[in-house]
């Protein structure tokens, strides 16, 4: 057993891309869920729509409409596209569902999120979305803006226990800089009138109708807000890796989201990053720890073949989700008298 | 607003379905394999393709200039499909090793993937190599846990040549599959009317019966009993996992006082676990049970169907009458449906709730176990066929009306016909979809269901 | 009683609600002399049972007015019917002259009407004085973009606190207020609730039940306070089990039984009316639950699939 290099190789799993993709996708839904009480369990939607914005309008869209646009223009147009998507995602969801009460929403929510991911992925449109194999080949650009800030895609970073390559670094920067300026604009909102009606609006409705707010509106606001951070997740998530693959986004993603959101605590402004680096360092961890016992046959085959770990990890962390739940609500660094004066 | 809502869905809903009028599956009807041999984006072509059925070998197929290929079968069965790896271009290989074996359902056409590559990555030990996970390294994607793609409450759908055979034939697989979702849809519903609780780990207890017919069934496993043995089996052990479910988890649960929210999110991390419990133990292949298998389709009128579907139809159907009968005439279901209509006046009227919902929790997961053996009979039986089948059984119970016992069964059977009757028209990968569609416009115009009530607010 | 003892020196709008009343009849459906609210013809079935049917009612500006009644007469209904907060199978009512119906609950709130709930709805996990500060209407910083920007709302918020720390005192509760609203007693929630409506700076204040389920020591203070607001020339309606505080405080008082308004007059003329006394007893000959084909309808029920009536068009 190499401690030493699972650890490092852990920890920096628990800075890199991957974890920003999470993070912004659970800082989007702590607006919803942790500050608004709204129970939307399509935030996977919102990221697909993010990097299949940026994704075809590089790929499908722009060759077809603007054929001479330069490519750094139509980059530009991708990320707009993907963040009008969140947008209209946001109306055409919210709209019609969020009159339900939470349980409801969250089976529509979560419906709408498959017919996405399912449309994206259907062979029917293949020629413009790429079908299951999704689209790649549109993150050229925006490696060429990191290599303008030395980020050569050949080269390797490592420092201490980090090793990244170029490519990861450039996303690294680009998402650090996301998450900072998306909790601030979280801090800011939360601390003001706008945010205190978000909050009164998840403990009572009826009591916020009745003292002259248009509830309909602040919770479509927030589905919008939550939803164009997830969409930005979606940027990350296409950049990191140059595809975005349709089944990248399905309900699983969205169910680790809340866990992650939980884990760090509901409504605090620190609780989904800091939800998202502890849950993805326990399932690299895990799972890596848990590959080497298997491979170097530390537990026997009959324990635990390499084809087990997957499916080990996932029943950890379903234990994990569940005990979290029922032993400690309010997350790590909430706070117990919130919860226990829980009134639903 | 709410008209603009219903509006723009509208407009959405019909933009998908014209978008799929205007495309044909590749494959109408029959058996077959197929693929699309490419590396890096361009196709090979002139690659040879072998079937082999029991190590004789069925038929060969070329990859044309697209890089496609494709073979019709003699019939459903398990195959082997070997790419022939001589006839790749200088340099390639099938990176992700060049035999698959193929379960080939009956009617429809198996789309085979051989990753092409210029080394070969680890080997896979199932034929669903290229849905494994992939290795650590630079820039992984988020994880995913192995989801084979397809079937998702299938059911075959055998036809005749004309028109006419072939509106029967989706009616008949509609009501087949309808019964089905019934059967699996009557726990959700009833759990949810007396506790409250949406549960997500529901297509995890559908899996379960499945499962747990392979435990019994399939002689690697146990005791290698017959099917008809089996099954009653499968779901006796249901019902005991759902009555220890809320004896041991959602009774202790009620009692310390968890919200209905937190359970709900419990219940997500409850099917995580089950369906990877059943992976570890079952691995992610699909497992077809032995008996009632290649069966001859008999024809009634313009009907063609197998004599198993038949009888599985007549043991759903006495099952949900009984049910039904139970829950309008005798003692404990007069008491169900009470509980399950309000919860606080039948405990004030002197119910013993908590025991209500135990029986619920058992009864529910012996059924959800029994259509789970019924859907295995069709596609085999997998960790994950009842997960793929959550989201429809959310579909029938609110378009019946969440909470009602009749309402799931009643909504099982629209959705089950629906869904069917939908591929006339729609090519079969947005069935699935036609099916969240209604559920979202069911919501929009009558968030209560059919059988719903709606009730009076403060 | 503690009212009466005062003279009506001290108590302006006590003596010209009095006085103008002393003109009406006492019938149901009176007219008065400058009413705020005026509905006819509200009717709210659910299912086959008419929860609701008022032919006409007219609330006087400036006055105390009380709606009794036995449980399940509708009264509930009315106010969830009258402030949005249920729509009516038809009907139509008119505040300050501008008609109402079909106006959303939190658009009525903004005109100037607004209501409490039977049961409270205190805000549990914000603290009280967020509670109040949230009553603000015409907040600048309730707008997502101004929200982040904090000075182009500071100086208001500064405003509203101070305003929401004299109401807080005048209702005792400034010592509880950085407490989460969640650990308050129920009469210190009633009393919360009733100083947050009034930070909307409402003409008509809309009580249900003020005095459910409230300590004696606290009513007394309830009381004093529902008094003042009609000194500081607000209307209020409310709707009361308690005979002796209705008694005690209301210039007059409207009885509903069974969905329509059987009796109207002073407390005193209303006490002597038999129809008043038959409703009431007949009420405990029934018992305490209406049902209506097997379903409870009684308020409170716990709602499956629920739809908020008020965002319903």
């Amino acid at each position: 057993m190499d401690f030493v290099s699972i650890f490092n190789a852990a920890v920096t799993e628990m800075f890199g891309p991957t974890l920003l993709v999470y993070a912004l996708a659970a800082i989007g839904l702590n607006v919803h869920f942790g500050y608004t009480g709204m129970l939307n369990f399509g935030q996977a939607a919102f990221v697909a729509v993010g990097a299949y914005g940026l994704a075809l309008m590089v790929v499908t869209f722009a060759p077809m409409w603007f054929p001479g646009l330069a490519a750094g223009a139509v980059f530009w147009l991708g990320i707009l596209l993907g963040l009008i998507g969140a947008v209209v995602l946001a109306l055409l969801l919210g709209v019609p569902t969020l009159r339900l009460r939470a349980d409801y929403l969250a089976i529509a929510t979560i419906s709408a999120a498959e017919i996405i991911r399912r449309v994206f992925r259907s062979s029917t449109l293949r020629e413009w979305t790429g079908g299951s194999d999704g689209r790649s080949g549109f993150a050229d650009v925006f490696r060429e803006y990191g290599m303008v800030f030395g980020f050569d895609r050949g080269a390797r970073f490592s420092w201490g226990p980090f090793f990244y390559t170029g490519t990861q670094l450039w996303v690294m920067v680009v998402g650090w800089i996301l998450v900072g300026l998306t909790m601030l604009v979280v801090w800011l909102a939360m601390r003001s009138p706008w945010g205190r009606v978000l909050k009164a609006i998840r403990e009572d409705e009826d009591a916020v109708r009745s003292l002259g707010k248009n509830v309909f509106s602040y919770k479509l606001q927030a589905l919008i807000l939550g939803g164009v951070i997830g969409a930005l997740a979606g940027f990350i998530s296409g950049l990191t890796t140059g595809t975005v693959i349709p089944d990248t986004y399905s309900p699983q993603f969205t169910f680790f989201v809340y866990a992650m959101v939980i884990l760090g605590g509901a409504a605090r402004v620190f609780g989904p990053l800091v939800g998202a680096m502890i849950f993805w360092f326990m399932f690299q961890f895990l799972t890596q720890a848990l590959r080497q016992l298997s491979v170097q046959g530390i537990l026997p085959p009959g324990v635990l073949d390499p084809t087990q770990v997957g499916p080990i990890v996932f029943v950890l962390l379903g234990a994990g989700i569940i005990a979290l739940l029922i032993f400690r609500p309010q997350g790590i660094f909430g706070d117990r008298r919130e919860i226990s004066l829980d009134v639903r | 607003m709410r008209r603009a809502a219903i509006f723009l869905t509208a407009l959405v809903g019909s933009v998908i379905v014209a978008l799929g009028i205007a495309s044909t599956p590749a494959w109408a009807d029959g058996e077959g394999v197929q693929g699309r041999l490419s590396h890096d984006g361009e196709p090979v072509a002139g690659a040879v393709i072998n079937v082999f059925a029991e190590d004789q070998l069925v038929g060969s197929a070329e990859s044309d200039a697209d890089g496609e290929w494709s073979l019709p079968l003699p019939g459903a069965g398990l195959y082997r499909v070997e790419l022939d790896e001589a006839t790749l271009p200088e340099g390639l290989v099938a990176s992700r090793g060049n035999v698959r074996e193929q379960n080939v359902p009956i009617g429809r056409a198996s789309t085979i993937l051989f990753p092409l590559g210029t080394e070969v990555l680890e080997q896979p030990d199932e034929a669903l190599g290229d849905e494994e996970e992939p290795p650590p390294g630079d820039g992984e994607p988020p994880p995913e846990e192995i989801i084979p793609e397809d079937p998702e409450g299938e059911v075959e759908i055998i036809t005749g040549p004309t028109r006419l055979n072939r509106v029967v034939s989706h009616v008949y697989s509609g009501i087949h599959l309808g019964l089905i979702i019934a059967l699996a849809g009557l726990g959700l519903s009833l759990v949810f009317g007396t506790m409250g609780l949406v549960n997500f780990a529901h297509g995890e207890l559908v899996s379960f019966g499945a499962l747990a017919a392979v435990f019994f069934h399939v002689p690697a496993y146990a005791f290698g009993l017959p099917l008809l043995v089996a099954t009653p089996a499968a779901v006796a052990l249901g019902v005991l996992f759902g009555y220890a479910q809320d004896r041991f988890f959602w009774g202790w649960l009620r009692k310390r006082g968890t919200g209905i929210i937190a359970m709900m999110i419990i219940s997500i991390g409850a099917a995580l676990l089950l369906r990877n419990v059943y992976q570890y133990y079952f691995g992610s292949r699909r497992i077809v049970y032995r008996d009632f298998t290649s069966q001859v389709p008999i024809e009634i009128g313009p009907l063609l169907v197998v004599p198993r579907n038949l009888i599985v139809d007549g043991i759903a159907i006495v099952v949900l009458l009984s049910v039904a009968f139970a829950l309008v005439f005798t003692r404990l279901g007069k008491a169900v449906r009470a509980v399950a209509d309000n919860p606080s006046l039948a405990s004030a009227s002197g119910i013993n709730v908590d025991r209500i919902i135990r029986l619920v929790w058992a009864t529910g997961t012996g059924l959800a176990a029994l259509a789970g053996v019924f859907l295995a009979m069709q596609e085999g039986a997998s960790f994950i066929a009842g997960f793929q089948m959550l989201l429809l059984l959310f579909a029938a119970v609110i378009v019946g009306g969440l909470g009602t016992a009749f309402g799931a069964i009643l909504g099982g059977l629209i959705v089950g016909l629906f869904i069917q009757v939908s591929t006339l028209w729609i090519p079969d990968e947005f069935k699935y979809v036609a099916a969240l569609g209604l559920l979202i416009v069911v919501l929009l115009v009558r968030p209560q269901g059919i059988l719903g009530r709606r009730v009076r607010v403060g | 009683m503690y009212a009466e003892d005062m003279t009506t020196v001290d108590l302006p709008g006590r003596q010209r609600a009095r006085e103008a009343f002393s003109s009406v009849a006492p019938e149901a459906g009176a007219a008065k002399p400058d009413p705020i609210l005026v509905a006819d013809n509200v009717v709210r079935r659910f299912g086959g049972l008419t929860a609701v049917d008022v032919g006409h009612l007219e609330v006087q500006r400036g006055a105390i007015t009380a709606i009794i009644g036995p449980n399940g007469a509708g009264k509930t209904t009315l106010f969830n019917l009258l402030t949005g907060f249920d729509s009516p199978n038809s009907g139509s009512w008119a505040f300050n002259g501008r008609p109402v119906e079909g106006v959303r609950s939190y658009k009525v709130a903004r005109l100037g009407m607004v209501r409490t709930f039977q049961l409270t709805k205190a805000l549990a996990r914000l603290p009280v004085i967020e509670n109040m500060r949230l009553g603000a209407v015409g907040q600048r910083g309730e707008n997502f973009w101004r929200s982040l920007v904090p000075w182009l709302w500071r100086r208001q918020e500064q405003e509203i606190t101070e305003r929401a720390d004299q109401l807080l005192a005048r209702f005792q509760l400034d010592t509880k207020r950085e407490d989460f609203a969640g650990s308050l007693s129920g009469g210190q929630r009633k009393l919360l609730e009733m100083a947050r409506a009034l930070m909307v700076q409402p003409e008509l204040v809309m009580l249900d039940e003020p005095m459910a389920g409230v300590n004696p020591a606290l009513k007394q203070s309830l009381l004093t306070h529902v008094k003042q607001l009609r000194e500081d020339g607000m209307t209020v309606l409310f709707v009361e089990h308690d005979m002796d505080m209705v008694h005690d405080i209301s210039d007059w008082v409207v009885v509903m039984g069974e969905g329509k308004i059987i009796s109207e007059g002073s407390p005193d003329q209303v006490m002597g009316d038999p129809k008043v006394i038959d409703a009431y007893l007949g009420a405990h000959h029934d018992g305490a639950v209406k049902t209506v084909a097997g379903q409870e309808v009684e308020a409170g029920d716990t709602p499956p699939p629920q739809v908020s009536e008020s965002e319903q068009r």
